[in-house]
């Protein structure tokens, strides 16, 4: 296919889409867009987006995954791809008419925005990411290329860095805490409160808190924690855990406020394609991407039109509430605009989805929660008034990082025999037994000794241990 | 907010997406690694013995998957519905546009865990297992054939039946035409003026013998089929000789087969004869070898052809039969390339009864192989055990 349109021609149109974000009050990083083609894209795609990154087979493996699948045109690629960095890098692929330019420029600016503003994203360092995905990439080279340490070792770590990087802080603008200040937090808790009857009552027996624990409180980020507390653990392969460490912690805020982002985007670009007065054939060529991008997917969640459908209903609700909503959700202290500017800031999905997903507009996308039977999906609830409750909290735990367990260290020690113990936080959901064993064989790796994980089966306690022999499992 | 920056595509730069080459060589070569690695199963399985060769085999790769905690998928999910979902109903769930996927939760339930290889690039695979060294081929036993004669240019002299009339005819033209620009009468060109054919004139084609080297061979398969073999006994005697089959396959270019069944008595069946069950309960083991050295006598020469046998039997054999069993052992291996005895005693089978291994091990033969097979799962080690004879011995040479 020919290009249709011109670097000068997008120019244009970015100009014009500046105006109108200007105007909506959009608040964005600089914006740089590079044009590639499909080939590029999907090394980008498979590399997450970045244009520099470490090498590991799994993107070689995702990017025969994505070309397969875009060869049998299972799945075209995704418009566009934009990267949380300062300034914002948006790709636009060259075969892409001009409408879907124009469209994939609105889209990007909202993403921007968002990557600017919501508080998820504040620790990202987004002025840095690229340049820091670089250096991170040239150092595990360097690892590679270092002869003392070579290509199948450095894989080895990769290999068990990934399979535990999601085991890590959710909210990343929690401050973690120091090994110090758990320490004076532990004692400051072991005080006893503040009596001002104390000399009436018997005084409470004070106890010594065990600070000869590691770690003193529960700690989530394994890769970290198996860095600063194996001391055989070679310089190089802690600092990949690191490496593995910090780029995951870049990306959750993305995966944490999914809906919201693109929904977001999705809201933008739709108002400002409709308020810039495009030729007729552009506009309903836009319409038809746009509803091919919003459109839900039975059976599953698409973040864009769950996104788009929230955004549409907060402005709705706060600037023409109907009665009955006055009635149980109260008089709006704000506008619409008001309202959904604040919520891009200070929410992320779990919480958008708890504060402004109601049971109306449930029903109205007709919510449903099922399960698999015999290569069956069936519905077992509907977003009816029983039920509604019980719908969202499935669709709470299926959102983000929720997906994933919650694994936590509760002893390096454990035995005083270095054995490395730590718990499932079991909500219910129990683990997918290859995978346990195959992730406890990757943290039996890197720490070196043997490793214990208390979780349960059908709410009956289980504990497995894993060392050099294998898989065991403890009941109790 | 400063101005908006454009790229260009360049051309250049569309060289910079191969960087993906070195991460994608290195998960081909896991793929490969993880059917290596799980190679014995996949022999193991009865889908792929005794089919073409074009067959396409699903392989499942543990190799490859990225593990991580995740939880197991009886909990199901939730989705969006086209607006009068009921309880109890059945979706078509929408694979559509996955483009939409960003959640890593969700996406490693559905990882690739299968992969299609044809029983051609299994064999491949198998064969790469097995370290062969690729000189191998120059050992084999090549016969020379005449197979026929074949054109290899031209000659002035020959027999009548050789001569090629359209070349000899352009031969006179050109001499025509040299001869009278040589005179300068290149005026007038008179069809009258008679020209002959002279005897340069004459072009013969000439016949070559074509030389070819053939390598025959042939895979003997012996077995036991008498009452005691039962279907799982068969079962891996049948996947051994798959293997065999294969093998041999793979480096001669004729291939033959003779299958000999034997109780107390020997006979030469089909295939389906072969793994059909028998009634007898005695057995004489060295009937089949004696049948075996027949079949040789008769079809398959030593001088022409390359002789890979190999007996699977229970080890259940009556006592009087055993020097003469051993005899024809060691004449077995006089003629054979290669020359096998499996004896099957399935695990759990609650009877152990005699083994012939002790017999055997007075074969002091360095192509005689005597090896127990137990379950499947040492089916492919045990092969690895037969051919490693063969490796050991070419090494020496």
């Amino acid at each position: 296919m020919g290009m249709t349109w011109t670097v000068q021609d997008l120019e244009y149109w970015d100009a014009r889409i500046r105006e109108k974000v200007e105007q909506f009050g959009l608040d964005c990083f600089a914006q740089e867009f590079e044009i590639c083609d499909h080939e590029q894209m999907l090394g980008f795609m498979a590399y997450q987006g970045m244009p520099s990154h470490y090498p590991h087979w799994s993107y070689g493996k995702s990017f025969e995954k994505l070309k397969t699948m875009y060869d049998y045109g299972v799945s075209g690629l995704p418009y566009e791809m934009v990267i949380n960095a300062s300034p914002s890098l948006a790709y636009l692929m060259q075969d892409n008419s001009l409408c879907l330019q124009v469209l994939t420029i609105a889209h990007v600016y909202g993403h921007n925005d968002f990557f600017k503003n919501n508080f998820m994203f504040r620790d990202t360092h987004p002025e840095q990411a690229i340049g820091q995905f670089k250096l991170r990439a040239d150092r595990v080279r360097s690892y590679v290329e270092d002869p003392s340490i070579g290509r199948s070792k450095v894989e080895g770590v990769l290999d068990a860095a990934h399979a535990l990087a999601f085991n890590c802080t959710r909210n990343i603008a929690l401050r973690r805490l120091s090994g110090e200040e758990q320490r004076d937090r532990a004692l400051a808790a072991s005080q006893p409160p503040h009596d001002p009857y104390e000399s009436l009552h018997v005084r409470v027996k004070y106890e010594q808190p065990d600070l000869t624990r590691t770690p003193l409180e529960p700690e989530e980020n394994l890769l970290q924690f198996i860095a600063e507390h194996n001391p055989y653990l070679e310089d190089w392969a802690k600092d990949i855990l690191h490496i593995v460490h910090e780029e995951t912690q870049y990306f959750v805020p993305q995966i944490e406020t999914k809906i919201m982002n693109e929904g977001w985007a999705s809201f933008w670009h739709h108002r400002i394609m409709n308020s810039l007065d495009l030729p007729e054939d552009l506009y309903l060529e836009f319409l038809v991407h746009h509803n091919q991008v919003i459109r839900p997917h039975v059976g599953e969640i698409n973040p864009y039109h769950l996104g788009f459908r929230i955004w549409h209903d907060i402005l709705r609700r706060y600037d023409a509430p109907t009665r009955a909503e006055i009635d149980k959700y109260g008089q709006p202290e704000k506008t619409g605009m008001e309202k959904i500017f604040e919520v891009r800031e200070t929410d992320r999905d779990a919480s958008f989805l708890r504060r402004f997903l109601t049971e109306e507009l449930m029903r109205d996308l007709d919510i449903f929660k099922f399960e698999r039977q015999n290569n069956n999906v069936v519905v077992t609830e509907v977003a009816d008034e029983d039920h509604w409750g019980s719908v969202k909290a499935s669709l709470l735990r299926n959102t983000g990082m929720a997906a994933l367990p919650v694994i936590r260290v509760v002893d390096a020690d454990h035995l005083h025999h270095r054995v490395l113990f730590l718990e499932h936080d079991h909500d219910g959901r129990d683990l997918q037994r290859e995978y346990l064993e195959r992730s406890l064989e990757h943290l039996h790796h890197l720490w070196g000794r043997k490793v214990m994980l208390r979780s349960a089966v059908r709410n009956e306690p289980v504990t497995y241990s894993y060392d050099a022999s294998g898989l065991a499992v403890v009941r109790g | 907010m400063s101005d908006t920056v454009f790229r260009p595509y360049s051309q250049s730069e569309s060289l910079r997406s191969d960087r993906s080459a070195r991460d994608r060589a290195r998960h081909r070569e896991k793929v490969r690694q993880a059917i290596r690695e799980n190679i014995a199963d996949i022999v193991a399985e009865e889908a792929i013995i005794g089919q073409s060769r074009d067959r396409i085999i699903k392989v499942p790769i543990r190799g490859v998957r990225e593990f991580r905690f995740i939880f197991g998928d009886d909990d199901g999910g939730t989705g969006t519905g086209d607006g009068d979902t009921q309880p109890g109903q059945i979706i078509d769930a929408d694979n559509g546009d996955q483009s939409a996927a960003g959640g890593p939760g969700t996406q490693a339930g559905v990882d690739f865990y299968e992969t299609d290889i044809t029983l051609e690039e299994l064999v491949d695979i198998m064969f790469e297992d097995l370290e062969l060294p690729d000189m191998e081929r120059k050992k084999l036993r090549e016969v020379p054939v005449e197979s026929a004669r074949k054109r290899k240019g031209f000659r002035r002299v020959g027999v009548r039946a050789h001569l090629d009339k359209k070349r000899t005819a352009i031969s006179r033209i050109r001499r025509m035409v040299a001869h009278r620009s040589a005179d300068g009468d290149d005026a007038e060109f008179t069809v009258e003026a008679r020209f002959p054919f002279h005897r340069d004139d004459l072009k013969y084609r000439r016949l070559v013998r074509d030389l070819r080297y053939q390598s025959n061979a042939v895979v003997l398969c012996i077995m036991d089929t008498s009452g005691s073999m039962d279907t799982m006994k068969k079962y891996l005697a049948r996947s051994f000789f798959f293997l065999l089959y294969q093998f041999v396959r793979g480096r001669y270019n004729n291939v033959d087969v003779a299958f000999i069944a034997h109780d107390t008595r020997a006979r030469e069946v089909t295939e389906q004869e072969f793994f059909s069950k028998g009634e007898s309960g005695g057995t004489m083991i060295s009937s089949g070898y004696d049948k075996a050295l027949e079949v040789i006598r008769e079809r398959f020469h030593p001088s022409l052809w390359n002789i890979y046998a190999f007996h699977c039997s229970d080890g259940d054999n009556w006592p009087e039969d055993n020097t003469k069993a051993l005899d024809a052992a060691h004449a077995l291996c006089d003629v054979c390339n290669l020359f096998g005895y499996g004896e099957i005693k399935p695990l759990n089978s609650g009877y152990y009864g005699e083994s012939l291994l002790q017999l055997f091990d007075a074969m002091d033969e360095d192509n005689f192989h005597a090896l127990k097979i137990e379950d499947k799962e040492q089916i492919w080690p045990s092969f690895r055990d037969f051919l490693a004879r063969e490796r050991a011995e070419e090494a020496s040479e």
